[in-house]
């Protein structure tokens, strides 16, 4: 197992003329919580949609550079993207479940990458697993048939993170997670990413500073489409290097 | 501090106004439905016996039944049905969720758009020409059903494609960001979300072929067979066309039999209409959004 999970060698990428992301270097150790913050437009959405290409549905997307996942160019012609989608999952801001049961919304992905379908029980393991992984288990095992778009937000948020889990990804990204929860279902779904810290690489979109110091390990400070600083969150937070960090986290702007 | 000003008043009688005047309008409009409605059942209701639906017309058509017309119709509406569903959901499932957006794309939807204004004699004109000629089908059931079938396919696609498009983006792509192919997001999430709205645009096209007689009677229906038809090569009577000969081209006919298949021939259709739409709610309600 290499040690980096995300690797991005002079990355650059262009909406239309615009262009969003410069020589990008970034080494994003495997097993931890490394969290990117930034005030809005610095890119630091579009690098985390790069990371499992989803922004070239967009059709006036241009890259250039690579990202490496786990050793691989995932941008190499020789990749298939349904792979890359299942190895690198996604968390979006809104809580997305889709309109099933909360049952099939955890097999869902499991349904997709396996041929076949696999005995009732073993079903039942995974489902048991994944819930349990995200704390819903308790909450919500007396009605797996019901629909998942009933949940709180909160569930329906770790609903989205248990899903990823059975096909086994490498690694999760999460775009702003909390950004549309409560305080207490901000804490809750914190909590559980913190949990999942160790066993997945976890990059982690925040505009929420004191989020990224609470629930992350390692941080990257981006502006305007570069890379200003990558830390120990600690040390971001306690000894910025740049200026540009200590305005940024003083809420100078942003 | 609180009471009613000039303006105030002036203000509440000209929204009183407004809404009694749309509230008028809203009348209007079903009045001319219950006068049918009425007529129809007054005028033609004492004809409507068992004898009446289930056997043939005899003495030149102004006695017995309309059995061969009535299931001329089924036929007729069924083919259509079988042959404009499959047809119209695939091409606005490709439309929808496959076809790029594009001017082509576009040019296309407009047609389709344009199709459903086409005139329905034009329809039938087409029809002949096509499938009774060119593909010589001859004047057959399946000649009349694929004009039908053309002719609602605009209403079809356009119904689908409104109710695919009505399903979130959001489902979409977080199937396909768990790794689903196009397919399967469509299998799985789309189509089971959108079925309903499908189902609309099948009942619009099932009254609207059940009531049409200019695409048929080239292509496919006759005035008069005591047969009932065994395969869809055969010609057959329809109520549609059957309500026109006995209003207006058969000398002698009593008064009250027009309006008697009048009534059967809209029963069919709010009959059709009820059940599909009762079904329509009940996979509403399975809805799991």
């Amino acid at each position: 197992m290499p040690e980096l999970a995300i690797q991005t060698n002079k990355l650059s990428l262009w909406y239309g003329d615009f262009q969003a992301l410069f020589d990008v270097d970034l080494d994003i150790k495997q097993g931890i919580i490394t969290s990117l913050i930034g005030p809005s437009g610095c890119g630091k959405s579009t690098l985390l949609r790069s990371v499992n290409r989803i922004n070239e549905r967009l059709g006036y997307v241009r890259i250039k550079g690579s990202i490496e996942v786990l050793g691989q160019n995932i941008y190499d012609p020789a990749v298939e993207l349904i792979q890359v989608r299942k190895q690198i999952g996604m968390v979006f801001q809104r809580p997305n479940p889709l309109p099933l049961s909360i049952r099939d919304n955890v097999l869902f992905g499991h349904r997709l990458h396996s041929a076949e379908r696999g005995s009732k029980s073993a079903q039942e393991e995974i489902l048991e697993g994944a819930l349990r992984q995200v704390l819903l288990w308790d909450k919500v095992k007396d009605r797996l048939d019901s629909r998942a778009t009933g949940l709180s937000l909160e569930e329906q948020q770790k609903l989205c993170i248990a899903r990823l889990l059975p096909v086994k990804p490498a690694v999760l990204l999460m775009d702003e997670p909390c950004s549309a929860l409560d305080p207490t279902g901000t804490e809750a779904v914190e909590e559980l990413i913190w949990q999942l810290r160790g066993q997945y690489t976890i990059l982690i979109v925040t505009h929420n500073m004191a989020q990224a110091r609470r629930a992350s390990e390692e941080c990257i400070f981006m502006l305007l489409g570069k890379v200003i600083e990558h830390t120990p969150t600690d040390e971001m937070f306690v000894t910025p290097v740049h200026k540009e960090t200590a305005d940024y986290i003083e809420g100078r702007y942003g | 501090m609180f009471e009613a000003t000039a303006l105030n008043a002036r203000n509440a009688r000209i929204q009183t106004l407004f809404r009694l005047l749309f509230g008028l309008m809203t009348g209007l409009l079903i009045l001319p439905v219950i006068i049918i409605l009425f007529t129809l059942i007054q005028e033609g209701g004492a004809v409507i016996s068992y004898d009446f639906l289930f056997t043939s017309p005899t003495d030149g058509m102004t006695a017995g039944g309309i059995f061969p017309a009535l299931i001329g119709t089924i036929w007729l509406v069924a083919v259509a049905l079988i042959i404009s569903v499959p047809l119209g959901v695939a091409a606005a499932i490709y439309l929808s969720e496959y076809a790029p957006e594009n001017w082509l794309t576009r040019a296309i939807n407009l047609a389709i758009i344009n199709l459903a204004g086409v005139p329905s004699i034009v329809h039938a004109l087409f029809g002949v020409g096509a499938f009774v000629l060119f593909f010589n089908f001859g004047t057959s059931i399946l000649a009349a059903s694929l004009t039908l079938a053309v002719m609602a396919l605009p209403v079809v696609i356009v119904a689908t494609r409104e109710s695919l498009q009505a399903v979130p983006l959001a489902f979409r792509e977080a199937c396909w960001n768990m790794g689903a192919t196009r397919w399967q997001t469509i299998r799985r999430v789309v189509l089971p979300n959108a079925v309903s709205g499908i189902l609309t645009g099948v009942i619009l096209e099932v009254s609207r072929t059940t009531g049409e007689t200019a695409p048929i009677m080239f292509t496919g229906a006759v005035f008069f067979t005591p047969f009932l038809p065994q395969s869809v090569f055969d010609q057959t009577m329809a109520m549609s066309l059957h309500l026109f000969v006995v209003s207006t081209q058969v000398p002698g006919v009593p008064e009250q039999l027009p309006y008697g298949v009048a009534l059967v021939l809209i029963a069919m259709v709010l009959t059709m209409n009820s059940l599909s739409i009762a079904f329509r709610m009940y996979l509403r309600s399975r809805k799991k959004w």
